[in-house]
Protein backbone atom coordinates (compact mmCIF):
# COMPACT_ATOMS: atom_id res chain seq x y z
CA UNK A 1 0.00 0.00 0.00
CA UNK A 2 1.21 3.53 -0.65
CA UNK A 3 0.29 6.73 1.03
CA UNK A 4 -0.72 9.01 -1.28
CA UNK A 5 -1.36 13.14 -0.14
CA UNK A 6 -4.54 14.55 -0.18
CA UNK A 7 -5.02 18.45 -0.79
CA UNK A 8 -6.77 20.78 1.23
CA UNK A 9 -9.00 21.94 -1.72
CA UNK A 10 -9.74 18.24 -2.25
CA UNK A 11 -10.96 18.07 1.47
CA UNK A 12 -13.06 21.73 0.46
CA UNK A 13 -15.11 19.78 -1.79
CA UNK A 14 -15.90 16.99 0.25
CA UNK A 15 -17.26 19.21 2.82
CA UNK A 16 -18.91 21.51 0.14
CA UNK A 17 -20.58 18.43 -1.75
CA UNK A 18 -21.33 16.67 2.11
CA UNK A 19 -19.63 13.89 1.23
CA UNK A 20 -18.67 10.85 4.35
CA UNK A 21 -15.00 10.47 4.96
CA UNK A 22 -12.90 9.33 7.76
CA UNK A 23 -10.48 11.56 9.58
CA UNK A 24 -8.04 10.15 11.80
CA UNK A 25 -6.68 13.44 13.51
CA UNK A 26 -3.05 12.34 15.07
CA UNK A 27 -2.95 15.83 17.09
CA UNK A 28 -2.88 16.61 20.60
CA UNK A 29 -6.30 16.14 22.36
CA UNK A 30 -6.10 19.77 22.96
CA UNK A 31 -5.69 20.97 20.02
CA UNK A 32 -8.27 18.88 18.54
CA UNK A 33 -11.20 19.81 20.77
CA UNK A 34 -9.92 23.46 19.99
CA UNK A 35 -10.34 23.21 16.09
CA UNK A 36 -10.33 20.41 13.59
CA UNK A 37 -11.68 20.18 9.87
CA UNK A 38 -15.41 20.22 10.54
CA UNK A 39 -18.11 18.64 7.83
CA UNK A 40 -21.50 17.22 8.52
CA UNK A 41 -21.05 13.54 7.14
CA UNK A 42 -17.06 13.55 8.60
CA UNK A 43 -16.01 10.86 11.10
CA UNK A 44 -13.78 11.66 13.60
CA UNK A 45 -10.68 9.76 15.68
CA UNK A 46 -8.12 11.61 17.41
CA UNK A 47 -5.11 9.67 18.62
CA UNK A 48 -2.14 11.54 19.34
CA UNK A 49 0.64 10.60 16.92
CA UNK A 50 2.99 10.50 20.43
CA UNK A 51 0.44 7.20 21.49
CA UNK A 52 1.02 5.14 18.64
CA UNK A 53 4.88 5.58 17.78
CA UNK A 54 5.20 1.73 18.83
CA UNK A 55 2.78 0.65 16.23
CA UNK A 56 -0.84 1.39 15.03
CA UNK A 57 -2.07 -2.32 15.73
CA UNK A 58 -3.74 -1.01 18.34
CA UNK A 59 -6.09 1.29 17.23
CA UNK A 60 -6.52 -0.82 13.38
CA UNK A 61 -9.95 -1.97 14.73
CA UNK A 62 -11.14 1.71 15.03
CA UNK A 63 -10.51 3.10 11.66
CA UNK A 64 -12.95 1.64 8.55
CA UNK A 65 -12.19 0.10 5.68
CA UNK A 66 -15.02 0.96 4.05
CA UNK A 67 -14.75 4.62 3.29
CA UNK A 68 -12.08 7.16 2.17
CA UNK A 69 -9.50 7.70 5.60
CA UNK A 70 -7.72 10.71 5.84
CA UNK A 71 -4.76 11.28 8.40
CA UNK A 72 -4.37 15.01 9.40
CA UNK A 73 -2.18 16.80 11.86
CA UNK A 74 -0.37 20.27 12.47
CA UNK A 75 2.06 20.62 9.27
CA UNK A 76 1.97 17.22 7.81
CA UNK A 77 5.37 15.08 9.45
CA UNK A 78 3.60 12.76 11.86
CA UNK A 79 -0.16 12.71 9.62
CA UNK A 80 2.81 10.96 6.48
CA UNK A 81 4.61 9.10 9.69
CA UNK A 82 1.22 7.72 11.11
CA UNK A 83 -0.23 7.17 7.43
CA UNK A 84 2.75 5.02 6.30
CA UNK A 85 2.56 2.77 9.97
CA UNK A 86 -0.96 2.40 8.59
CA UNK A 87 0.20 1.37 4.81
CA UNK A 88 2.91 -1.06 6.53
CA UNK A 89 -0.33 -2.49 7.89
CA UNK A 90 -2.28 -3.12 5.09
CA UNK A 91 -4.47 0.17 5.26
CA UNK A 92 -5.11 2.49 2.18
CA UNK A 93 -4.66 5.93 3.51
CA UNK A 94 -4.14 9.48 2.60
CA UNK A 95 -2.65 12.27 4.73
CA UNK A 96 -3.68 16.10 4.13
CA UNK A 97 -0.90 17.66 2.61
CA UNK A 98 0.59 20.97 4.64
CA UNK A 99 -1.61 19.46 7.39
CA UNK A 100 -3.62 22.11 9.29
CA UNK A 101 -1.81 24.96 8.36
CA UNK A 102 -2.49 24.33 4.56
CA UNK A 103 -6.40 23.68 6.01
CA UNK A 104 -6.38 26.93 7.49
CA UNK A 105 -5.46 29.22 4.28
CA UNK A 106 -7.08 27.33 1.79
CA UNK A 107 -9.55 29.54 -0.24
CA UNK A 108 -12.21 28.20 -2.16
CA UNK A 109 -13.95 31.06 -4.50
CA UNK A 110 -17.61 30.98 -5.33
CA UNK A 111 -19.51 33.30 -7.42
CA UNK A 112 -22.41 34.25 -5.53
CA UNK A 113 -24.06 36.84 -7.95
CA UNK A 114 -24.72 38.83 -11.15
CA UNK A 115 -24.23 42.55 -11.18
CA UNK A 116 -26.91 44.76 -13.25
CA UNK A 117 -23.93 45.52 -15.50
CA UNK A 118 -22.65 42.18 -16.55
CA UNK A 119 -20.44 41.83 -13.44
CA UNK A 120 -20.46 39.85 -10.28
CA UNK A 121 -19.30 39.63 -6.98
CA UNK A 122 -17.18 36.35 -5.62
CA UNK A 123 -17.00 34.89 -2.27
CA UNK A 124 -13.74 33.76 -0.96
CA UNK A 125 -14.60 31.28 1.17
CA UNK A 126 -11.72 30.42 3.94
CA UNK A 127 -13.33 27.01 4.92
CA UNK A 128 -10.89 25.82 7.35
CA UNK A 129 -11.38 29.30 9.46
CA UNK A 130 -14.49 30.21 8.98
CA UNK A 131 -13.20 33.48 7.00
CA UNK A 132 -15.25 35.28 4.03
CA UNK A 133 -13.71 37.61 1.68
CA UNK A 134 -15.12 39.39 -1.56
CA UNK A 135 -14.55 40.55 -4.71
CA UNK A 136 -16.29 42.63 -6.86
CA UNK A 137 -15.89 42.80 -10.63
CA UNK A 138 -16.91 45.04 -13.23
CA UNK A 139 -16.13 46.77 -16.44
CA UNK A 140 -12.71 45.39 -16.22
CA UNK A 141 -12.11 46.73 -12.46
CA UNK A 142 -11.93 45.06 -9.26
CA UNK A 143 -12.48 45.71 -5.33
CA UNK A 144 -11.66 43.21 -2.67
CA UNK A 145 -13.12 43.34 0.59
CA UNK A 146 -11.57 42.09 3.69
CA UNK A 147 -8.76 40.31 1.82
CA UNK A 148 -6.91 37.28 4.03
CA UNK A 149 -3.00 37.40 4.19
CA UNK A 150 -3.29 34.58 1.33
CA UNK A 151 -2.65 37.70 -1.32
CA UNK A 152 -1.40 35.88 -4.40
CA UNK A 153 -4.99 33.88 -4.23
CA UNK A 154 -6.75 37.33 -4.60
CA UNK A 155 -4.23 38.61 -7.26
CA UNK A 156 -4.16 35.67 -9.33
CA UNK A 157 -7.76 35.37 -9.28
CA UNK A 158 -7.81 38.84 -10.84
CA UNK A 159 -5.46 37.65 -13.12
CA UNK A 160 -7.96 35.12 -14.29
CA UNK A 161 -10.21 37.09 -15.00
CA UNK A 162 -8.18 39.68 -16.66
CA UNK A 163 -9.39 42.23 -14.46
CA UNK A 164 -7.28 45.14 -12.43
CA UNK A 165 -7.59 45.62 -8.55
CA UNK A 166 -8.54 49.39 -7.98
CA UNK A 167 -9.93 49.32 -4.61
CA UNK A 168 -9.10 47.37 -1.20
CA UNK A 169 -11.58 48.09 1.41
CA UNK A 170 -11.61 46.38 5.13
CA UNK A 171 -14.96 46.67 7.01
CA UNK A 172 -13.35 47.05 10.34
CA UNK A 173 -9.57 46.47 12.00
CA UNK A 174 -9.61 42.64 12.26
CA UNK A 175 -8.71 40.59 15.17
CA UNK A 176 -9.06 37.16 14.29
CA UNK A 177 -6.81 36.97 11.22
CA UNK A 178 -4.12 38.95 9.58
CA UNK A 179 -5.38 41.45 6.56
CA UNK A 180 -3.82 41.11 3.31
CA UNK A 181 -5.87 44.29 1.85
CA UNK A 182 -2.66 46.57 2.22
CA UNK A 183 -0.53 44.40 0.85
CA UNK A 184 -2.56 43.97 -2.36
CA UNK A 185 -3.32 47.80 -2.52
CA UNK A 186 0.60 48.15 -2.51
CA UNK A 187 1.30 45.40 -4.89
CA UNK A 188 -1.51 46.38 -7.44
CA UNK A 189 -0.99 49.96 -6.78
CA UNK A 190 -4.78 50.43 -6.04
CA UNK A 191 -6.59 52.37 -3.08
CA UNK A 192 -6.47 50.91 0.71
CA UNK A 193 -9.81 51.92 2.42
CA UNK A 194 -9.82 51.20 6.57
CA UNK A 195 -12.84 53.14 8.62
CA UNK A 196 -10.91 56.28 10.05
CA UNK A 197 -12.19 55.10 13.84
CA UNK A 198 -10.48 51.99 13.74
CA UNK A 199 -7.48 53.13 12.07
CA UNK A 200 -6.56 55.66 15.04
CA UNK A 201 -3.14 53.62 15.83
CA UNK A 202 -2.27 52.50 12.30
CA UNK A 203 1.23 53.18 11.02
CA UNK A 204 0.28 53.54 7.34
CA UNK A 205 -1.63 55.77 4.94
CA UNK A 206 -4.75 54.69 4.20
CA UNK A 207 -7.86 56.49 2.88
CA UNK A 208 -10.54 57.30 5.64
CA UNK A 209 -13.50 55.34 4.59
CA UNK A 210 -16.72 56.80 6.02
CA UNK A 211 -20.32 56.96 6.10
CA UNK A 212 -21.99 57.74 3.19
CA UNK A 213 -19.06 56.96 1.04
CA UNK A 214 -19.52 55.85 -2.53
CA UNK A 215 -16.69 53.96 -4.61
CA UNK A 216 -17.13 53.17 -7.62
CA UNK A 217 -15.75 49.98 -9.74
CA UNK A 218 -15.53 49.71 -13.52
CA UNK A 219 -17.25 52.25 -15.85
CA UNK A 220 -20.41 51.43 -15.58
CA UNK A 221 -20.56 52.74 -11.88
CA UNK A 222 -21.27 49.67 -9.63
CA UNK A 223 -21.37 51.44 -6.49
CA UNK A 224 -20.14 50.23 -2.92
CA UNK A 225 -21.67 52.37 -0.32
CA UNK A 226 -20.53 52.83 2.85
CA UNK A 227 -22.40 52.33 5.90
CA UNK A 228 -21.48 53.34 9.54
CA UNK A 229 -22.43 50.52 11.61
CA UNK A 230 -20.35 50.29 14.75
CA UNK A 231 -20.45 47.54 17.54
CA UNK A 232 -17.92 44.92 16.76
CA UNK A 233 -15.78 47.99 16.65
CA UNK A 234 -16.41 51.12 16.75
CA UNK A 235 -15.08 51.67 12.85
CA UNK A 236 -17.23 48.89 11.82
CA UNK A 237 -18.15 49.80 8.23
CA UNK A 238 -21.16 47.79 5.78
CA UNK A 239 -20.84 47.87 2.11
CA UNK A 240 -23.93 48.22 -0.18
CA UNK A 241 -23.01 47.26 -3.41
CA UNK A 242 -24.78 47.83 -6.18
CA UNK A 243 -28.25 48.21 -4.40
CA UNK A 244 -28.36 44.22 -4.09
CA UNK A 245 -25.72 43.09 -1.25
CA UNK A 246 -25.10 43.87 2.24
CA UNK A 247 -21.44 43.13 3.14
CA UNK A 248 -22.14 42.81 6.88
CA UNK A 249 -18.53 42.60 8.30
CA UNK A 250 -18.63 41.64 11.59
CA UNK A 251 -21.18 42.86 12.36
CA UNK A 252 -23.99 40.16 11.42
CA UNK A 253 -23.78 36.61 10.33
CA UNK A 254 -26.25 34.09 9.05
CA UNK A 255 -26.63 32.29 12.38
CA UNK A 256 -25.50 34.77 15.02
CA UNK A 257 -24.45 38.16 15.50
CA UNK A 258 -20.97 40.33 16.01
CA UNK A 259 -19.33 40.26 19.39
CA UNK A 260 -18.41 43.46 20.84
CA UNK A 261 -15.67 42.74 23.00
CA UNK A 262 -12.64 41.39 21.19
CA UNK A 263 -10.36 45.36 21.24
CA UNK A 264 -11.51 45.18 25.20
CA UNK A 265 -14.73 47.34 25.11
CA UNK A 266 -17.88 45.36 25.22
CA UNK A 267 -19.56 47.69 27.53
CA UNK A 268 -19.30 50.55 25.80
CA UNK A 269 -19.72 49.10 22.05
CA UNK A 270 -22.91 47.03 23.04
CA UNK A 271 -25.17 50.16 22.74
CA UNK A 272 -23.82 50.33 19.23
CA UNK A 273 -23.95 47.27 18.12
CA UNK A 274 -27.64 47.01 19.50
CA UNK A 275 -28.45 50.28 17.17
CA UNK A 276 -26.91 49.10 13.99
CA UNK A 277 -28.66 45.64 14.20
CA UNK A 278 -32.24 47.24 15.44
CA UNK A 279 -32.02 50.30 14.09
CA UNK A 280 -29.56 51.11 10.68
CA UNK A 281 -30.05 47.80 9.48
CA UNK A 282 -33.97 47.84 10.06
CA UNK A 283 -33.75 50.77 7.26
CA UNK A 284 -32.30 49.15 4.65
CA UNK A 285 -34.36 46.97 2.11
CA UNK A 286 -35.48 43.14 3.15
CA UNK A 287 -34.30 42.07 -0.38
CA UNK A 288 -30.73 42.37 0.19
CA UNK A 289 -28.27 39.52 0.22
CA UNK A 290 -26.43 39.55 3.40
CA UNK A 291 -22.72 38.79 2.75
CA UNK A 292 -20.62 38.35 6.00
CA UNK A 293 -17.34 38.21 6.85
CA UNK A 294 -17.52 35.09 8.67
CA UNK A 295 -19.49 31.60 9.45
CA UNK A 296 -19.16 29.90 12.62
CA UNK A 297 -20.60 26.54 11.77
CA UNK A 298 -20.09 24.73 8.63
CA UNK A 299 -24.46 24.35 8.80
CA UNK A 300 -24.28 27.92 7.53
CA UNK A 301 -22.57 26.88 3.98
CA UNK A 302 -25.29 27.11 1.23
CA UNK A 303 -25.23 23.71 -1.01
CA UNK A 304 -22.62 25.74 -3.53
CA UNK A 305 -20.35 26.11 -0.42
CA UNK A 306 -21.15 30.01 -0.33
CA UNK A 307 -22.44 31.68 2.90
CA UNK A 308 -25.15 34.17 2.29
CA UNK A 309 -28.82 34.71 2.87
CA UNK A 310 -31.63 37.44 2.41
CA UNK A 311 -32.06 40.24 4.96
CA UNK A 312 -35.37 39.53 5.19
CA UNK A 313 -34.74 35.83 6.08
CA UNK A 314 -32.15 36.78 8.79
CA UNK A 315 -34.25 39.22 10.54
CA UNK A 316 -37.00 36.81 10.54
CA UNK A 317 -34.72 33.94 11.82
CA UNK A 318 -31.24 34.66 13.23
CA UNK A 319 -31.68 34.78 17.18
CA UNK A 320 -29.60 38.05 17.88
CA UNK A 321 -31.71 40.08 15.65
CA UNK A 322 -34.75 39.13 18.17
CA UNK A 323 -34.25 39.93 21.50
CA UNK A 324 -36.85 42.90 21.82
CA UNK A 325 -35.75 42.81 25.91
CA UNK A 326 -32.58 45.58 25.80
CA UNK A 327 -31.10 43.79 28.40
CA UNK A 328 -31.28 40.92 27.72
CA UNK A 329 -29.09 41.39 24.62
CA UNK A 330 -26.62 43.20 26.61
CA UNK A 331 -26.24 39.81 28.66
CA UNK A 332 -26.16 38.07 25.69
CA UNK A 333 -23.08 39.83 24.03
CA UNK A 334 -21.66 40.75 27.05
CA UNK A 335 -22.09 37.85 29.06
CA UNK A 336 -20.77 34.25 28.80
CA UNK A 337 -18.65 35.15 25.58
CA UNK A 338 -16.86 32.46 23.52
CA UNK A 339 -13.05 32.45 24.50
CA UNK A 340 -11.08 34.90 22.63
CA UNK A 341 -9.06 34.16 19.23
CA UNK A 342 -5.94 32.82 19.22
CA UNK A 343 -2.91 35.63 19.53
CA UNK A 344 -6.10 37.99 19.01
CA UNK A 345 -3.90 41.25 20.79
CA UNK A 346 -1.10 40.82 18.69
CA UNK A 347 -3.21 40.19 15.31
CA UNK A 348 -4.80 43.27 16.17
CA UNK A 349 -1.10 44.99 15.83
CA UNK A 350 0.00 43.41 13.10
CA UNK A 351 -2.84 44.78 11.41
CA UNK A 352 -1.81 48.17 12.90
CA UNK A 353 1.34 48.05 11.32
CA UNK A 354 2.51 47.85 14.45
CA UNK A 355 4.32 44.59 14.43
CA UNK A 356 5.69 43.08 11.31
CA UNK A 357 5.63 38.91 12.13
CA UNK A 358 7.51 36.84 9.88
CA UNK A 359 5.31 34.23 7.54
CA UNK A 360 5.65 31.70 10.73
CA UNK A 361 4.82 33.74 12.88
CA UNK A 362 1.82 34.69 11.18
CA UNK A 363 0.69 31.50 10.80
CA UNK A 364 0.70 30.29 14.22
CA UNK A 365 -1.01 33.41 15.19
CA UNK A 366 -3.91 32.55 13.24
CA UNK A 367 -4.11 28.90 14.21
CA UNK A 368 -7.76 28.22 15.49
CA UNK A 369 -11.53 29.19 14.81
CA UNK A 370 -12.27 32.95 14.23
CA UNK A 371 -14.97 33.40 17.64
CA UNK A 372 -15.87 36.50 16.47
CA UNK A 373 -19.63 35.72 17.37
CA UNK A 374 -22.08 35.36 19.86
CA UNK A 375 -24.92 32.88 19.42
CA UNK B 1 21.60 27.51 33.39
CA UNK B 2 19.61 24.47 34.46
CA UNK B 3 21.25 21.76 34.75
CA UNK B 4 20.33 18.66 33.34
CA UNK B 5 20.69 14.77 33.34
CA UNK B 6 20.79 14.27 29.50
CA UNK B 7 20.35 16.81 26.43
CA UNK B 8 18.16 15.85 23.59
CA UNK B 9 18.69 18.15 20.45
CA UNK B 10 16.02 18.31 18.37
CA UNK B 11 16.97 21.65 16.53
CA UNK B 12 15.54 22.36 12.96
CA UNK B 13 13.58 18.98 13.13
CA UNK B 14 9.86 18.95 12.58
CA UNK B 15 6.85 17.08 14.34
CA UNK B 16 7.39 13.96 14.98
CA UNK B 17 11.31 13.54 15.29
CA UNK B 18 11.28 16.18 18.83
CA UNK B 19 8.83 13.58 20.81
CA UNK B 20 10.62 10.22 18.81
CA UNK B 21 14.00 11.42 20.04
CA UNK B 22 12.63 12.64 23.62
CA UNK B 23 11.06 8.78 23.70
CA UNK B 24 13.95 7.19 23.00
CA UNK B 25 16.64 9.38 25.21
CA UNK B 26 14.33 8.67 27.93
CA UNK B 27 14.85 5.11 27.85
CA UNK B 28 17.88 5.64 28.58
CA UNK B 29 17.45 7.46 31.80
CA UNK B 30 17.46 7.04 35.51
CA UNK B 31 14.07 7.06 37.25
CA UNK B 32 14.14 11.09 38.63
CA UNK B 33 16.50 11.91 35.97
CA UNK B 34 16.21 15.50 34.13
CA UNK B 35 15.85 16.21 30.41
CA UNK B 36 16.83 19.12 28.26
CA UNK B 37 15.17 19.00 25.11
CA UNK B 38 15.63 21.78 22.42
CA UNK B 39 13.61 22.47 19.44
CA UNK B 40 12.51 25.13 16.64
CA UNK B 41 9.20 23.50 16.30
CA UNK B 42 6.58 25.47 17.64
CA UNK B 43 4.01 23.35 18.13
CA UNK B 44 6.42 20.89 20.53
CA UNK B 45 5.43 22.17 23.88
CA UNK B 46 2.09 21.57 23.40
CA UNK B 47 2.91 17.97 22.28
CA UNK B 48 5.91 17.29 24.93
CA UNK B 49 3.36 18.48 27.61
CA UNK B 50 0.17 16.69 26.21
CA UNK B 51 3.21 13.41 26.00
CA UNK B 52 4.27 13.71 29.19
CA UNK B 53 1.20 13.50 30.51
CA UNK B 54 -0.04 10.30 28.72
CA UNK B 55 3.19 9.02 29.53
CA UNK B 56 3.56 9.23 33.12
CA UNK B 57 6.39 11.77 33.16
CA UNK B 58 6.98 15.62 34.12
CA UNK B 59 6.68 18.32 32.39
CA UNK B 60 8.68 21.05 34.24
CA UNK B 61 7.98 23.97 31.65
CA UNK B 62 10.12 26.11 28.71
CA UNK B 63 12.12 28.33 28.05
CA UNK B 64 12.52 30.23 24.89
CA UNK B 65 15.19 32.23 23.41
CA UNK B 66 16.03 33.94 20.12
CA UNK B 67 13.64 31.23 18.21
CA UNK B 68 14.83 27.75 20.29
CA UNK B 69 12.87 26.57 22.84
CA UNK B 70 14.26 24.66 25.52
CA UNK B 71 11.86 22.23 27.18
CA UNK B 72 12.43 20.68 31.00
CA UNK B 73 11.37 17.17 31.58
CA UNK B 74 11.64 14.76 34.32
CA UNK B 75 11.62 11.26 34.31
CA UNK B 76 8.34 9.94 36.26
CA UNK B 77 9.72 7.43 39.58
CA UNK B 78 6.07 7.19 40.60
CA UNK B 79 6.10 3.69 40.18
CA UNK B 80 8.18 3.69 43.27
CA UNK B 81 6.26 3.59 46.42
CA UNK B 82 5.51 6.02 48.30
CA UNK B 83 6.93 4.74 51.96
CA UNK B 84 7.43 8.39 54.24
CA UNK B 85 9.45 7.36 57.30
CA UNK B 86 10.63 10.41 58.85
CA UNK B 87 8.02 10.69 61.86
CA UNK B 88 7.51 14.85 61.88
CA UNK B 89 5.44 15.74 59.57
CA UNK B 90 4.37 18.98 58.12
CA UNK B 91 0.89 19.46 56.31
CA UNK B 92 1.10 22.56 53.56
CA UNK B 93 -1.15 24.02 54.75
CA UNK B 94 0.94 24.23 58.02
CA UNK B 95 4.06 25.79 56.47
CA UNK B 96 1.92 28.14 54.83
CA UNK B 97 0.44 28.96 57.87
CA UNK B 98 3.92 29.00 59.53
CA UNK B 99 5.41 31.33 56.40
CA UNK B 100 2.38 33.83 57.12
CA UNK B 101 3.51 34.44 60.30
CA UNK B 102 6.91 35.08 59.68
CA UNK B 103 8.43 32.23 62.11
CA UNK B 104 12.13 31.21 61.29
CA UNK B 105 12.26 28.51 59.38
CA UNK B 106 14.45 27.58 56.37
CA UNK B 107 12.78 25.99 53.83
CA UNK B 108 14.52 23.34 51.93
CA UNK B 109 13.43 22.26 48.49
CA UNK B 110 15.40 19.09 47.97
CA UNK B 111 13.77 18.73 44.32
CA UNK B 112 15.83 18.90 40.88
CA UNK B 113 17.18 22.52 39.59
CA UNK B 114 15.10 22.56 36.86
CA UNK B 115 12.08 21.63 39.24
CA UNK B 116 12.85 24.45 41.28
CA UNK B 117 13.30 26.90 38.35
CA UNK B 118 9.56 26.74 36.86
CA UNK B 119 7.93 27.26 40.56
CA UNK B 120 9.05 27.38 44.07
CA UNK B 121 8.00 28.68 47.11
CA UNK B 122 9.32 32.08 47.57
CA UNK B 123 12.35 32.13 49.94
CA UNK B 124 13.32 28.66 49.69
CA UNK B 125 16.46 27.35 49.39
CA UNK B 126 17.38 24.79 46.55
CA UNK B 127 19.02 21.54 47.15
CA UNK B 128 18.73 18.64 45.23
CA UNK B 129 18.61 15.44 47.19
CA UNK B 130 21.59 13.90 45.40
CA UNK B 131 23.43 16.74 46.80
CA UNK B 132 22.44 16.95 50.73
CA UNK B 133 24.59 14.89 52.39
CA UNK B 134 27.62 17.32 50.87
CA UNK B 135 25.94 20.19 52.15
CA UNK B 136 24.75 19.75 55.65
CA UNK B 137 27.94 21.19 57.36
CA UNK B 138 26.77 24.13 55.29
CA UNK B 139 22.85 24.00 57.44
CA UNK B 140 22.37 25.17 61.23
CA UNK B 141 21.85 21.97 63.10
CA UNK B 142 19.28 23.68 65.53
CA UNK B 143 17.21 25.68 62.85
CA UNK B 144 13.33 24.66 61.96
CA UNK B 145 13.54 23.13 58.98
CA UNK B 146 10.79 22.26 56.31
CA UNK B 147 12.02 19.59 53.63
CA UNK B 148 9.79 19.97 50.50
CA UNK B 149 9.73 17.96 47.55
CA UNK B 150 6.82 17.57 45.01
CA UNK B 151 5.11 14.73 46.55
CA UNK B 152 6.88 13.83 49.74
CA UNK B 153 9.10 11.05 48.90
CA UNK B 154 12.83 12.36 48.18
CA UNK B 155 11.91 14.99 51.62
CA UNK B 156 11.42 12.25 53.26
CA UNK B 157 14.68 10.76 52.24
CA UNK B 158 16.61 14.28 52.94
CA UNK B 159 14.45 14.51 56.25
CA UNK B 160 16.05 10.75 57.54
CA UNK B 161 19.49 12.15 56.29
CA UNK B 162 19.27 15.69 58.05
CA UNK B 163 17.96 13.50 61.71
CA UNK B 164 20.85 11.23 60.99
CA UNK B 165 23.39 14.13 61.06
CA UNK B 166 21.70 15.60 64.14
CA UNK B 167 19.35 17.78 62.93
CA UNK B 168 16.98 18.30 65.77
CA UNK B 169 13.94 19.74 64.43
CA UNK B 170 13.19 18.61 60.53
CA UNK B 171 9.36 18.13 59.32
CA UNK B 172 8.80 16.43 56.24
CA UNK B 173 6.08 18.44 53.72
CA UNK B 174 3.32 16.96 52.93
CA UNK B 175 2.11 16.31 49.99
CA UNK B 176 4.32 18.98 48.72
CA UNK B 177 4.67 21.10 45.36
CA UNK B 178 2.63 18.77 43.61
CA UNK B 179 -0.36 20.28 46.15
CA UNK B 180 1.06 23.72 46.98
CA UNK B 181 -1.55 26.24 46.59
CA UNK B 182 0.51 29.15 48.57
CA UNK B 183 2.57 31.67 46.34
CA UNK B 184 4.92 30.39 43.70
CA UNK B 185 8.34 32.00 42.60
CA UNK B 186 10.25 31.05 38.98
CA UNK B 187 13.74 31.74 38.72
CA UNK B 188 12.97 31.82 34.83
CA UNK B 189 11.54 33.78 32.29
Amino acid sequence: MTVTPILAGEIAKKVISKEAFFILDVRNEDAFSDWKIEGENIQYLNIPYFDVLDGVEGILDQIPTDQDVVVVCAKEGSSIFVAEMLAEAGRDVRYLQGGMKAWSEHLEPVKVGDLKDGGAIYQFVRIGKGCLSYMIVSNGEAAIVDATRMTDVFIDFAKQLDVKITNVLDTHLHADHISGGREIAEAVNGTYWLPPKDATEVTFAYEPLEDGRVITVGTSKIDIQALYSPGHTIGSTSFIVDDAYLLSGDILFIDSIGRPDLAGLAEDWVGDLRDTLYSRYRELAEGLLVLPAHFMIIEELNDDGSVSETLGKLFANNHGLNIEDEQEFRQLVTGNLPPQPNAYQEIRQTNMGKITPDEETQREMEIGPNRCAVR
Amino acid sequence: MIKADHIVDAEGLACPMPIVKTRKAMKELENGGVMEVRATDKGSTADLKAWAESSGHHYLGTTEKDGTLTHYLRKSDDQEKVEMSHPHIASNEELETALSNREEIIVLDVREVAEFAFGHIPGAQSLPLGDVESALSDLDKEASIYVVCRTGNRSDLAAQKLAAAGFTDVKNVTPGMSGWNGPIEKSVQ
